[in-house]
């Protein structure tokens, strides 16, 4: 789903934030991006949304490589791709239903469809009762959930999540990770960017790690944690 | 799309739709699919949601919104006011053309008959509409009863005045009343042709002043209301901020963001516009008694004639339009400059 060649990103600070980074996701796979705060996390997230070029090599999203997507096609690359974040980025100012239809209004569905969908996404994370809610009367934990739902309504085949847990308590971390992992079983190949050890712990799944911009280890969690100490 | 109606799906969805459905089933992609129709129709109420949407952020931030509504409708009443005087000005003083005539002073030795004969002939020269015969004795009649100096007249052993023709003219345009008055004086037996219309050509070039002042405030002021939407649109902007990035994230187009600030510039612009008919229209109603009693005392029938009714469209129409211009200049200008970061 996701393929990075050699990927390198310099800032025109002249900051190397990737360093010939190569790895492949494949569809139905959940996998841990893990490393210290700048060490490049967020660079390859925003790689793959086309937030960021690349400075050298080719990432491939859905076997198609972005290098050469012009800015046009960046809105329809970001409609395959499911992103949820530390803060939410939930809008106050109108309801949890709202929200989360926003990615259907945009893509373009008729107005019964994504009543529908809608409702299928907020029933999956257990908000069905809240819609007509808005964003700010719900705890963290439900945010984070609004968030979930938006960002699989329109079922990208890539989900995208920066710090997901970051906010929450072990509890409704396990709660968030359960709904990943439900989407992963189904097809979708979800990348959960974190610095939460204990979470990557508890969980056996893929995890890359990256240290200064440069790809140390790929593998599951156990590797990590046996070769690193 | 009719060959789908058969489809085994549960619940009643429309033709398209299906359609749609049964694409995604074939491809057995993941992700969901839009048919053609269903975007058109997305984009239908798209747009019609950015135009709801516009209207009720004019209306929840109403003092603000009325402001600039106002700003708009002030710059743009000006010139069109002023436009509206001008076309009257025109109209009453094309009225006042046609007392432009020329005198032709005939030699003092032409004959009454010969004075007749000369008018008639000359009816026939091109953009001479009339002429009329005005007698040495007829004249001297007249400025007897007119000057006061009857007496001194008398006291005179000979009539002094030349017989007199006065041409009226078809036309009031300088240069064929210049060309009429050279070819009169080349006629036999004419002394001198007088042309009265110099107050006409001063007025005329005072209008044409008038206009081109009127166009150049039109332009200065129409580039004020542009700035204005521009200011206004950029707020807005800066206050959806989270809103855009967000919309952006989820694969929204430019277009898309674009188009609710699209139709708030159109709005502040239209609303400007109709507001500035009701002061303009307001404005000629308050003037309508004092310039109508100053035409009075120049004998003039004409009253103030108010906007023409298509203006009452294009004057919103044109500010719709200046409001567009500023909203776009303002979404070029500053929604490339949010992007989406973490």
């Amino acid at each position: 789903m996701i393929q990075f060649d050699r990927v390198s990103k310099r800032y025109p600070n002249g900051k190397d934030a990737l360093s010939k980074v190569s790895f492949t996701l494949p569809a139905g796979q959940l996998t841990f991006l893990t490393g210290h705060s700048g060490a490049g996390k967020s660079t390859l997230l925003k790689l793959i949304m086309m937030i960021e070029r690349p400075s050298q090599g080719q990432v491939l999203v859905d076997n198609q490589n972005l290098n050469g997507f012009g800015n046009r096609h960046i809105p329809l690359l970001r409609r395959k791709i499911g992103m949820v974040h530390q803060n939410h980025q939930l809008l106050f100012d109108r309801s949890v239903f709202d929200n989360v239809a926003l990615p259907l209004i945009i893509a373009g569905y008729s107005r019964a469809d994504i009543g529908k969908r809608v409702r299928a996404a907020l029933d999956k994370v257990g908000l069905l009762e809240k819609e007509n809610l808005s964003p700010i009367m719900l705890s963290g934990g439900e945010q984070q959930r609004v968030g979930i739902a938006r960002a699989v309504v329109n079922k990208p085949p890539l989900l995208l999540a920066d710090e997901p847990t970051g906010n929450l308590d072990p509890a409704l971390s396990e709660e968030i990770m359960d709904l990943f992992q439900d989407f992963a079983r189904v097809g979708v190949a979800v990348l959960i960017a974190t610095h939460d050890l204990s979470l990557i712990a508890r969980y056996n799944h893929r995890l890359l790690t990256l240290r200064e911009g440069r790809l140390i280890h790929d593998g599951d969690e156990g590797e990590e944690f046996h070769g690193g100490q | 799309m009719a060959a789908n109606k058969g489809n085994r799906s549960a619940t009643p969805i429309k033709p398209q739709r299906q359609k749609a459905e049964k694409v995604r089933r074939v491809a057995g992609a993941q992700s969901a699919s839009t048919s053609l129709a269903d975007r058109f129709r997305s984009w239908r109420a798209h747009h019609r949601d950015s135009f709801r949407d516009a209207l009720q952020r004019l209306n929840a931030s109403r003092a603000s919104s009325a402001m600039t509504i106002l700003v708009i409708a002030i710059a743009l009443s000006l010139p069109a006011g002023l436009a509206v005087l001008l076309d009257n000005a025109r109209a009453i003083t094309s009225s006042w053309d046609g007392n432009a005539h020329l005198s032709v002073f005939l030699d003092m030795d032409i004959s009454e008959d010969r004075q007749r004969t000369l008018a008639r002939e000359w009816k026939s020269i091109a953009h001479i509409e009339d002429t009329k015969v005005i007698t040495r004795q007829q004249a001297l009649e007249e400025f007897q009863a007119l000057s006061g100096f009857g007496d001194v007249l008398q006291a005179l052993p000979d009539n002094p005045l030349p017989p007199l023709i006065v041409v009226f003219p078809d036309s009031t345009d300088p240069v064929t009343l210049g060309d009429l008055e050279n070819r009169l004086a080349e006629q036999d037996g004419v002394d001198l042709v007088q042309l009265d219309v110099e107050w006409v050509r001063r007025l005329h070039a005072l209008i044409e002043l008038g206009e081109r002042l009127i166009s150049a405030l039109t332009l200065a002021l129409a580039a004020a209301v542009v700035l204005v939407v521009v200011n206004t649109i950029r707020l807005g902007i800066e206050s959806r901020r989270d809103e855009i990035v967000v919309v952006k994230i989820v694969g929204g187009t430019d277009g898309f963001v674009r188009r609710p600030f699209l139709y708030t510039g159109f709005c502040y612009g239209f609303a400007g516009g109709l507001v500035a008919v009701v002061l303009v229209q307001t404005a000629l109603w308050w003037l309508g008694g004092p310039i109508g009693e100053l035409l009075a005392l120049y004998n003039s029938e004409d009253s103030l004639t108010a906007m023409a009714a298509s203006s009452l469209i294009i004057m919103p129409l044109f500010s719709g339009i200046l409001g567009l211009l500023g909203a776009w200049l303002a979404v070029g200008r500053h929604l490339g400059e949010i992007e989406p970061n973490f």
